[in-house]
Protein backbone atom coordinates (compact mmCIF):
# COMPACT_ATOMS: atom_id res chain seq x y z
CA UNK A 1 0.00 0.00 0.00
CA UNK A 2 1.29 3.41 -0.92
CA UNK A 3 -0.44 6.58 0.36
CA UNK A 4 0.89 9.98 -0.62
CA UNK A 5 -0.45 13.41 0.30
CA UNK A 6 1.66 15.96 -1.49
CA UNK A 7 1.94 19.55 -2.63
CA UNK A 8 3.96 18.69 -5.72
CA UNK A 9 2.50 17.49 -9.03
CA UNK A 10 2.84 13.83 -10.01
CA UNK A 11 3.44 12.07 -13.30
CA UNK A 12 0.40 9.85 -13.94
CA UNK A 13 2.19 7.62 -16.46
CA UNK A 14 5.21 7.13 -14.25
CA UNK A 15 3.10 6.42 -11.15
CA UNK A 16 0.90 3.92 -13.03
CA UNK A 17 3.96 2.22 -14.51
CA UNK A 18 5.81 1.95 -11.24
CA UNK A 19 2.67 0.58 -9.59
CA UNK A 20 2.27 -2.03 -12.34
CA UNK A 21 5.94 -3.00 -12.26
CA UNK A 22 5.93 -3.83 -8.58
CA UNK A 23 3.00 -6.28 -8.80
CA UNK A 24 3.29 -9.98 -9.24
CA UNK A 25 0.46 -12.43 -10.00
CA UNK A 26 -2.04 -9.59 -10.49
CA UNK A 27 -4.13 -9.92 -13.66
CA UNK A 28 -5.73 -6.49 -13.47
CA UNK A 29 -4.81 -2.91 -12.63
CA UNK A 30 -7.34 -0.08 -12.60
CA UNK A 31 -6.39 3.58 -12.26
CA UNK A 32 -8.62 6.58 -11.71
CA UNK A 33 -7.45 10.19 -12.01
CA UNK A 34 -9.27 13.30 -10.81
CA UNK A 35 -8.66 16.54 -12.72
CA UNK A 36 -9.49 20.17 -11.92
CA UNK A 37 -12.49 21.18 -14.02
CA UNK A 38 -13.53 24.74 -14.80
CA UNK A 39 -17.27 24.10 -14.58
CA UNK A 40 -18.71 27.61 -14.86
CA UNK A 41 -15.82 29.28 -16.72
CA UNK A 42 -13.43 31.78 -15.18
CA UNK A 43 -11.77 29.45 -12.65
CA UNK A 44 -8.32 30.78 -11.82
CA UNK A 45 -7.35 28.44 -9.00
CA UNK A 46 -8.65 25.55 -6.99
CA UNK A 47 -7.12 25.65 -3.54
CA UNK A 48 -7.14 22.31 -1.73
CA UNK A 49 -6.89 22.40 2.04
CA UNK A 50 -6.40 19.30 4.18
CA UNK A 51 -5.89 18.16 7.76
CA UNK A 52 -2.28 16.98 8.04
CA UNK A 53 -2.06 13.81 10.08
CA UNK A 54 -5.73 12.91 9.87
CA UNK A 55 -5.61 12.89 6.06
CA UNK A 56 -2.91 10.22 5.93
CA UNK A 57 -4.64 8.19 8.67
CA UNK A 58 -8.05 8.37 6.95
CA UNK A 59 -6.62 7.42 3.54
CA UNK A 60 -4.73 4.49 5.07
CA UNK A 61 -7.91 3.29 6.77
CA UNK A 62 -9.91 3.57 3.54
CA UNK A 63 -7.20 1.71 1.60
CA UNK A 64 -7.03 -1.07 4.20
CA UNK A 65 -10.79 -1.47 4.04
CA UNK A 66 -10.65 -1.71 0.22
CA UNK A 67 -7.87 -4.31 0.35
CA UNK A 68 -9.83 -6.43 2.84
CA UNK A 69 -13.20 -6.17 1.06
CA UNK A 70 -12.07 -6.81 -2.49
CA UNK A 71 -8.97 -8.94 -1.79
CA UNK A 72 -6.80 -6.41 -3.59
CA UNK A 73 -3.12 -7.14 -4.05
CA UNK A 74 -2.13 -3.49 -3.73
CA UNK A 75 -3.46 0.07 -3.55
CA UNK A 76 -1.90 3.41 -4.45
CA UNK A 77 -3.47 6.75 -3.48
CA UNK A 78 -1.92 10.10 -4.38
CA UNK A 79 -3.78 13.30 -3.42
CA UNK A 80 -2.43 16.80 -3.89
CA UNK A 81 -3.08 19.89 -1.80
CA UNK A 82 -2.35 23.57 -2.36
CA UNK A 83 -3.26 25.77 -5.34
CA UNK A 84 -4.16 23.94 -8.55
CA UNK A 85 -5.13 25.23 -11.98
CA UNK A 86 -7.79 23.96 -14.42
CA UNK A 87 -6.69 20.68 -16.03
CA UNK A 88 -4.14 19.94 -13.29
CA UNK A 89 -4.25 16.43 -11.86
CA UNK A 90 -5.67 16.51 -8.33
CA UNK A 91 -5.36 12.91 -7.35
CA UNK A 92 -5.16 9.30 -8.49
CA UNK A 93 -5.92 5.87 -7.17
CA UNK A 94 -4.65 2.56 -8.51
CA UNK A 95 -5.79 -0.92 -7.53
CA UNK A 96 -4.27 -4.29 -8.37
CA UNK A 97 -6.21 -7.56 -8.19
CA UNK A 98 -6.12 -11.01 -9.76
CA UNK A 99 -9.26 -10.18 -11.82
CA UNK A 100 -10.74 -6.96 -13.20
CA UNK A 101 -14.06 -6.96 -11.29
CA UNK A 102 -12.29 -6.59 -7.96
CA UNK A 103 -9.87 -3.98 -9.33
CA UNK A 104 -12.74 -1.85 -10.71
CA UNK A 105 -14.89 -2.23 -7.61
CA UNK A 106 -11.95 -1.49 -5.35
CA UNK A 107 -11.19 1.75 -7.21
CA UNK A 108 -14.88 2.75 -7.15
CA UNK A 109 -15.07 2.10 -3.40
CA UNK A 110 -11.89 4.10 -2.79
CA UNK A 111 -13.26 7.07 -4.70
CA UNK A 112 -16.64 7.05 -2.92
CA UNK A 113 -14.96 7.03 0.48
CA UNK A 114 -12.25 9.47 -0.48
CA UNK A 115 -14.91 12.01 -1.54
CA UNK A 116 -16.62 12.29 1.82
CA UNK A 117 -14.42 10.59 4.43
CA UNK A 118 -10.96 12.04 3.73
CA UNK A 119 -10.43 15.54 5.19
CA UNK A 120 -9.92 17.62 2.05
CA UNK A 121 -11.77 20.82 1.18
CA UNK A 122 -11.81 22.59 -2.18
CA UNK A 123 -12.03 26.32 -2.64
CA UNK A 124 -12.64 27.81 -6.08
CA UNK A 125 -11.09 31.16 -6.82
CA UNK A 126 -12.53 32.99 -9.82
CA UNK A 127 -12.31 36.57 -11.06
CA UNK A 128 -15.63 37.25 -9.30
CA UNK A 129 -14.48 35.94 -5.94
CA UNK A 130 -13.86 32.79 -3.97
CA UNK A 131 -16.13 30.06 -2.65
CA UNK A 132 -15.89 26.68 -0.97
CA UNK A 133 -17.13 23.72 -2.98
CA UNK A 134 -20.13 22.21 -1.16
CA UNK A 135 -20.40 18.48 -0.63
CA UNK A 136 -23.16 16.92 -2.72
CA UNK A 137 -25.98 14.89 -1.16
CA UNK A 138 -25.09 12.19 -3.66
CA UNK A 139 -21.59 11.86 -2.18
CA UNK A 140 -22.98 10.69 1.14
CA UNK A 141 -25.65 8.55 -0.54
CA UNK A 142 -22.93 6.84 -2.62
CA UNK A 143 -21.48 5.28 0.54
CA UNK A 144 -24.71 3.42 1.21
CA UNK A 145 -24.25 1.12 -1.77
CA UNK A 146 -21.17 -0.48 -0.15
CA UNK B 1 -6.75 20.93 24.36
CA UNK B 2 -6.05 21.93 20.78
CA UNK B 3 -9.14 22.96 18.81
CA UNK B 4 -8.57 23.13 15.06
CA UNK B 5 -10.70 24.73 12.35
CA UNK B 6 -10.62 24.05 8.63
CA UNK B 7 -12.04 25.55 5.44
CA UNK B 8 -14.90 28.07 5.94
CA UNK B 9 -15.09 27.26 9.66
CA UNK B 10 -11.49 28.53 9.94
CA UNK B 11 -12.33 31.58 7.83
CA UNK B 12 -15.42 32.46 9.85
CA UNK B 13 -13.59 32.15 13.16
CA UNK B 14 -10.58 33.91 11.73
CA UNK B 15 -7.90 31.56 13.02
CA UNK B 16 -6.80 27.97 12.44
CA UNK B 17 -6.43 26.92 16.06
CA UNK B 18 -7.28 27.65 19.69
CA UNK B 19 -5.54 26.14 22.68
CA UNK B 20 -8.16 25.83 25.43
CA UNK B 21 -8.53 24.76 29.02
CA UNK B 22 -11.95 23.18 29.05
CA UNK B 23 -14.11 21.01 31.28
CA UNK B 24 -16.44 20.17 28.39
CA UNK B 25 -17.58 16.56 28.71
CA UNK B 26 -18.71 16.16 25.12
CA UNK B 27 -18.18 17.76 21.72
CA UNK B 28 -21.58 19.47 22.08
CA UNK B 29 -20.53 20.99 25.43
CA UNK B 30 -17.40 22.34 23.75
CA UNK B 31 -19.47 23.85 20.93
CA UNK B 32 -21.71 25.58 23.51
CA UNK B 33 -18.59 26.96 25.22
CA UNK B 34 -17.20 28.25 21.92
CA UNK B 35 -20.53 29.77 20.82
CA UNK B 36 -20.65 32.18 23.75
CA UNK B 37 -17.04 33.30 23.33
CA UNK B 38 -17.53 35.72 20.48
CA UNK B 39 -19.95 36.49 17.67
CA UNK B 40 -17.66 34.94 15.05
CA UNK B 41 -17.75 31.59 16.88
CA UNK B 42 -21.52 31.83 17.13
CA UNK B 43 -21.62 32.47 13.37
CA UNK B 44 -19.35 29.52 12.60
CA UNK B 45 -21.47 27.14 14.69
CA UNK B 46 -24.87 28.59 13.71
CA UNK B 47 -25.86 25.61 11.56
CA UNK B 48 -24.54 22.35 12.99
CA UNK B 49 -25.87 20.30 10.08
CA UNK B 50 -23.02 21.90 8.10
CA UNK B 51 -20.34 20.97 10.64
CA UNK B 52 -18.36 17.75 11.02
CA UNK B 53 -16.09 16.91 13.94
CA UNK B 54 -13.01 14.77 14.54
CA UNK B 55 -11.65 13.92 17.99
CA UNK B 56 -7.98 12.97 17.97
CA UNK B 57 -8.16 12.77 14.17
CA UNK B 58 -11.08 10.30 14.08
CA UNK B 59 -14.46 11.38 12.66
CA UNK B 60 -17.13 11.24 15.32
CA UNK B 61 -20.46 12.73 16.50
CA UNK B 62 -21.41 15.73 18.61
CA UNK B 63 -22.25 13.52 21.58
CA UNK B 64 -18.76 11.99 21.63
CA UNK B 65 -17.02 12.25 25.03
CA UNK B 66 -13.92 14.44 25.34
CA UNK B 67 -12.28 12.67 28.27
CA UNK B 68 -8.52 12.52 27.54
CA UNK B 69 -8.97 14.08 24.09
CA UNK B 70 -5.94 16.09 22.96
CA UNK B 71 -7.23 17.47 19.69
CA UNK B 72 -10.70 18.37 18.40
CA UNK B 73 -11.25 19.60 14.85
CA UNK B 74 -14.31 21.28 13.31
CA UNK B 75 -14.83 21.51 9.56
CA UNK B 76 -17.47 21.41 6.80
CA UNK B 77 -18.41 18.18 4.99
CA UNK B 78 -15.33 16.95 3.16
CA UNK B 79 -14.85 17.31 -0.59
CA UNK B 80 -11.95 15.08 -1.56
CA UNK B 81 -11.28 13.33 -4.85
Amino acid sequence: MDIRVQYDPFDLGQMANEFAMRQSGMGAIVTFTGIVRDVAGGLDLMEIEHYPGMTEAALTQIAQEAVARFSLGDVLIIHRHGPLRPDDLIMMVATAAPHRAAAFEGADFLMDYLKSRAPFWKKEITREGAGWVAAKDGDEAALKRW
Amino acid sequence: MDVLYFAWVRERIGRPKDVLETQAATVMDLIEELRVREVRYEAAFADLTAIRVAVDQELTDFDAPLANAREVAFFPPMTGG
